[in-house]
């Protein structure tokens, strides 16, 4: 059996009611990459927030390299060899990518020799391990792939020889993830051990040795990466066998229920953020829209909600046009038959600290029938609140509870059966399934499918390339602002990946 | 000729005179906003160390013994403000204006209780200030025309304090840019997490960034009261704290602007006082409260965006809370 480099013992951490992590018992081996797979809220990064240091368990054993360890706090970790690379980064924006490297270790009062030293370390650093970044680059010039690279960076720096990397794809393109994947089986070959945190099965078949399995708090399973499949792995996950593509029948798009015309939008600072986009969504189907976070689906979407103004173009909505380019009005949009779930919930979806059925109503608490006269019927909606709680298995089921004591699951559902049980005909959707657990989001993709089939339009914006295409029935991608394709829904993920970095575009204009 | 060359001549040496006081506290609130501590109580922390500045000077007789108790109020004051503001991770705001009020209140209170003046300190003797002092070469250089006037007139013969102010310029770029402890300040104001993960104690930092506030507020409290001035009076520092605030924004929160910024208002300062009541060549007569708020009126136009961008750091004013 090949040596050990973390063990950690029955390792036990509770937050008041919460059990985060419940008699943890795992093995990582020396020089292996080890996946850790489980939905939001299982554990995973409260696990490696004890490693690291950051948390304390309240029981347990963690051994590093055979050895007991007490950490008790990130530069104990450091010390005893451990890096970690956070889900996100913990990189000083407008330093340069040396200064970043070098915080905390820096060797001397005076940074002088610092800076020669780390200088001299990133290259040697650079040539060993192909992480090549300009040292003297600002970090907030930087793309985000290159950020990871020096949060990388900074852990090799400082000599890490176990390296944790939490959720490290969520802001990647796929070419960019699987660029991350060489540079870890580069490490590995290194002799480096590598514990890689995620919630995708993909990236756990295509890179880790070992995979273990953390459901609700406890360690459900470990198995050996090329004796498992996708299937087990992800009914181990959530404790019973979920459906990984979704079942949908064939679309029957009827009439144009939202159409955007040479839609142009600039952000505060004046840049453009959506460039002259055209497009339709047309009754009974679903129109998703993909691209790497940033490139302007954002602004889209809330142009075509009401939120943001436009510089030029149309929206219609129903054959009516929106005023899109001054006094837009969300309330009159929704009026109106358009349902919009913003992507972040937590600043546009949901007041926080209101109580679940304060939430329930939001946006549509002048309707009659949550009023009577002049005042809220706070026994209405929540009898209200109730339905759609049973309706959507909102967890707990409590009408009274605070909305920010939801899971990130329950909270989505929230605001979907807000929108949806509406009846709108346009439905825009941001992010459905962002920070989800993947039982809540086969419940979200049958909810969305449901309104297709209603015969809806649904207008989807997600940076989850397999949710964009297993849910919509025709894809936009979006690059810079700019619509640079539109493909059908079996496109290959590799043709929409170049797509969704501008490659096909440049080449188109050479 | 010669009138415009002396009025100009003094409206420069007032300059520098009223400059100071800004640039200690404008390079205090620096190392306390750079680390992410708003500090808008910079004038309660140089009005009570004025007071305590001129109370100790003259019962003490020294100006030395002035000035530590000036930085010990001053410094114990900032500490109020860390423990409000690290430790139980208020509102910077408040607990920075409360600090100006408390300082507003006990300053007055204490000087009537001790010395019976109407809230103001006895004179203090000159053996008790700080005193202009030669530089070396002064008297030597005099008869050089230009360089020698200049040195020995303008730029010799000021207190002690005048150019601690002025060498705390370059030091401080030395120490945010050249020194760990200046790296480390920059990151826990701009990402106080990236500071907690490398390992670094972001509490600790913050408060040794709120000490070196409460020390620059100190001397720029004694330098009013025994330096510049002669005693303490009630509000003696007259929102000059507040005028530091605006320097610090003017100058984008850089040492060297700083600098250049307090000159800038300290000379608007200095040239309000000496035109006050003469009419200026083709504008007429300026009102003095015009002149007074220009300061003001300047970072707010900077801050609209005209003058290029302030970007202030960015965890500025945000307590930290290491995520759970």
């Amino acid at each position: 059996m090949a040596e050990s480099a973390i063990e950690l013992v029955g390792i036990d951490k509770r937050f008041g009611a919460v059990h985060a992590n419940r008699d943890i018992h795992l093995r990582v081996e020396k020089g292996t990459i080890h996946g850790i797979i489980g939905e939001n809220g299982a554990g995973k990064s409260t696990l490696m927030s004890i490693l690291y240091g950051f948390y304390q368990a309240d029981n347990g054993e963690i051994r590093i390299n055979g050895a007991p360890a007490r950490i008790s706090d990130p530069n104990t970790a450091i010390a005893l060899g451990i890096g970690m690379v956070h889900q996100h980064f913990m990189l000083v924006e407008n330093f340069t990518v040396l200064e970043n490297v070098m915080l905390g270790v820096e060797g001397a009062p005076l940074l002088k020799r610092g800076i020669a030293k780390a200088r001299a370390e990133l290259k040697r650093l650079e040539q060993e391990y192909q992480l090549d970044v300009d040292p003297d680059a600002l970090i907030e010039e930087l793309p985000v792939g290159l950020q990871q690279r020096v949060e990388i960076l900074k852990a090799l720096y400082r000599g890490a020889e176990i390296l944790v990397l939490d959720e490290p794809t969520g802001v990647l393109t796929p070419a960019e993830a699987d660029h991350l994947f060489r540079i870890l089986e580069q490490l590995k070959a290194q002799g480096k051990t590598i514990v890689l945190i995620t919630h995708k099965l993909r990236e756990i078949m295509a890179v880790t040795d070992n995979v273990s399995v953390m459901r609700q708090g406890s360690m459900v399973a470990t198995r050996k990466t090329t004796e498992t499949t996708v299937e087990e792995l992800a009914e181990l996950m959530v404790g019973r066998r979920v459906l990984l593509r979704v079942q949908k029948g064939e679309a029957k798009p009827g009439e144009v229920k939202l159409s955007v015309e040479n839609l142009t939008v600039r952000d505060s600072r004046g840049v453009i953020m959506v460039d002259n986009a055209s497009f339709t969504v047309r009754a009974g189907e679903i129109v998703g829209i993909a691209g790497v976070a940033g490139n302007g689906q954002s602004q889209l979407i809330e142009t075509v909600a009401g939120i943001r103004t436009a510089v030029s173009g149309r929206v219609l909505l129903d054959g009516q046009v929106i005023d899109i380019t001054g006094a837009a009005d969300p309330g009159e949009l929704r009026d109106r038959g358009l349902a919009h779930v913003p992507e972040d919930r937590h600043h546009m979806g949901l007041v926080l600290a209101f109580e679940e059925y304060e939430n329930s109503i939001l946006g549509y608490h002048d309707d009659p029938l949550y009023l009577n006269g002049p005042f809220l019927d706070i026994q209405a909606i929540q009898a209200d609140a109730r339905k759609k709680i049973e309706k959507y298995d909102i967890r707990p089921s409590d009408p009274r509870l605070k909305t920010a004591n939801f899971s990130g699951g329950n909270q989505q559902k929230i605001v979907l059966a807000r929108e949806i049980e509406r009846d709108p005909g346009v439905l825009i959707i941001g992010q459905p399934t962002r920070g989800v657990d993947v039982g809540a989001i086969e419940f979200i993709h049958k909810r969305i499918i449901e309104m297709r089939d209603a015969g809806k339009a649904v207008l989807l914006v997600s940076v989850e390339l397999d949710e964009i295409r297993s849910l919509s029935d025709r894809i936009l991608v979006m690059f810079a602002g700019r619509i640079v394709g539109e493909r059908d829904s079996d496109a290959s993920e590799g043709e929409l990946g170049l797509l969704m970095a501008g490659v096909e575009q440049q080449e188109a204009a050479e | 000729m010669m009138d415009f060359l002396i009025a100009t001549a003094q409206v420069l040496d007032a300059t520098v005179r009223l400059s100071v006081p800004l640039l200690l506290a404008c390079l205090a609130g620096l190392y306390s906003e750079r680390a992410g501590i708003f500090d808008i109580g910079l004038e309660g922390k140089m009005l009570a160390g004025a007071f305590a500045a001129a109370a100790t000077a003259a019962y003490t007789g020294s100006a030395y013994i002035g000035l530590l108790a000036a930085v010990l109020v001053s410094v114990a004051l900032g500490l109020v403000h860390g423990f409000a503001s690290i430790t139980h991770r208020g509102n910077q705001i408040v607990s920075g204006m409360a600090i100006n009020f408390i300082a507003a209140g006990t300053t007055v209170m204490l000087g009537q209780a001790w010395f019976k003046q109407g809230g103001r300190t006895p004179p203090i003797a000159d053996a008790a200030r700080f005193n202009a002092i030669d530089l070396p070469g002064a008297e030597a250089l005099r008869d050089i025309p230009v360089i020698g006037p200049f040195y020995s007139g303008f730029i010799s013969g000021r207190p002690l304090l005048v150019y601690v102010a002025f060498l705390l310029v370059p030091f401080t770029w030395w120490v945010l840019y050249r020194t760990r402890f200046g790296l480390r300040l920059r990151a826990v104001g701009e990402n106080p997490a990236a500071v907690d993960t490398a390992g670094i104690s972001v509490p600790w930092l913050r408060y040794r960034a709120v000490i070196c506030c409460g020390l620059l507020c100190g001397i720029a409290g004694a330098y009013l009261s025994t330096a510049d001035g002669a005693g303490f009076g009630r509000d003696m520092t007259a929102g000059k704290g507040y005028i530091a605030l605006a320097a610090l924004i003017f100058a984008k929160w850089r040492p060297v602007q700083a600098m250049f910024a307090c000159l800038l208002f300290g000379f608007l300062d200095a040239f309000a006082i000496r035109n006050q009541g003469h009419p200026l060549p083709l504008i007429g007569e300026v009102p003095v409260q015009l002149m007074q708020a220009l300061p003001y009126i300047l970072t707010i136009v900077l801050l609209a965006g005209f003058i290029g961008k302030a970007i202030p750091p960015k965890a500025g004013g945000v307590a930290y809370v290491k995520e759970r």
